[in-house]
């Protein structure tokens, strides 16, 4: 799963073929200090979809008195999880920024289980992609989270 | 209207201040992610402003660089949730009926939904937050929260949440 060849660095180009995209987007989200500090996992990445995965850790706890994560644990990783749908869209063309994000916390995370966020792009204009993401412990029927953002949007002319 | 009588004199500034400060201190040390953050806050009387010291570790983007957003909606919402904790807590502090160093330290609130708006690229600096609570009631709240850096007149992120609020003995209805 993990890439154990190491790429060459390459120029990013303004065509990319969907592999690199993938390969760079990857690359990209694990070197980010604030992913690692979470241990972030990307688990997948496609077409304006991506995949995170947020271990359970006691530092991210909210309330002692359970051991549920805090919120903002759960913001970051759907924040980058949607960041890095956006950039693995096929007509963007270069990074993006949140404009807005907002999340609905329908219930508390599992102590002690992993979340995984799910994020894609459901539209994309000229300059602003919408996405939608909701975020699954291991009781995948019922979401902890949901989010939907806008997010900044290059696409090729 | 009533005479002023020796116990009703005014406590001496520093208990009331070590009183206030110990509080806050419950109340924020309870919170894990507050810690794994590195925020702290400030308080002034009953104002609070929540600071983010600046570490790499709270980079999202090394390229520009730019604060995670993540981070920076962790942060807005720790700025709102401890600005609900302490406004709860405020009576019971100024009474004395709240001892801090004891472990019956009410639960925080809970958030329902928060959203951020994302308005500059955090830089790496230092930032600030202040939260206000637009509506408080038994059970529901509304907080607005601003974070800033060097400028107070430049935010780079406001948010919106809204909150459930713990049930507190002396609620009336019950048990929950």
């Amino acid at each position: 799963m993990p890439p154990n060849d190491t790429p060459e660095p390459s120029k990013p180009s303004r065509r990319r073929s969907r592999e690199e995209v993938i390969r760079m987007t990857r690359q990209f989200m694990e070197a980010l200090p604030h992913a690692k500090a979470l241990g972030l996992e990307v688990r997948s990445l496609g077409e304006g979809r991506a995949e995170f995965l947020l271990p359970y850790s006691a530092e991210l706890v909210g309330d002692p008195d359970t051991g549920v994560l805090h919120g903002g644990a759960v913001s970051s990783l759907l924040d980058s999880t949607c960041g890095a749908a956006v950039i693995c869209h096929p007509e963007n063309t270069g990074g993006t920024a949140t404009l807005d994000l907002r999340i609905d916390y329908m219930r508390a995370a599992t102590p002690g289980q992993a979340v995984i966020a799910r994020a894609e792009c459901y539209h994309v204009t000229r300059s602003v992609a919408f996405v939608r993401a909701e975020a699954l412990d291991d009781d995948t029927e019922r979401p902890v989270a949901a989010a939907t953002g806008a997010f900044t949007f290059a696409a090729a002319s | 209207m009533s005479a002023k009588r020796p116990q009703d004199r005014p406590e001496p500034v520093q208990v009331i201040k070590q009183r206030r400060d110990a509080a806050l201190a419950a109340l924020v040390g309870r919170v894990p992610y507050a810690q794994f953050l590195g925020v702290r806050f400030d308080r002034r009387g009953d104002e609070l402003t929540a600071i983010l010291p600046f570490d790499d570790r709270l980079i999202g983007n090394p390229m520009l660089p730019a604060l995670h957003g993540g981070v920076i909606a962790g942060f807005l919402e720790i700025a709102a949730v401890v600005e609900l904790g302490w406004s709860m807590l405020w009576d019971e502090v100024e009474s004395g009926a709240l001892d801090p160093a004891d472990d019956r330290m009410p639960r925080l609130p809970k958030t329902i939904d928060f959203t951020i708006d994302y308005l500059r690229s955090g830089l790496p600096r230092d930032g600030y937050a202040r939260a206000r609570i637009t509506r408080s009631g038994r059970r529901y709240a509304s907080v607005q929260a601003e974070a800033w850096q060097d400028n107070r007149d430049r935010p780079f992120a406001q948010a919106t949440g809204h909150f459930l609020m713990p049930r507190r003995p002396g609620d009336g209805d019950g048990d929950g």
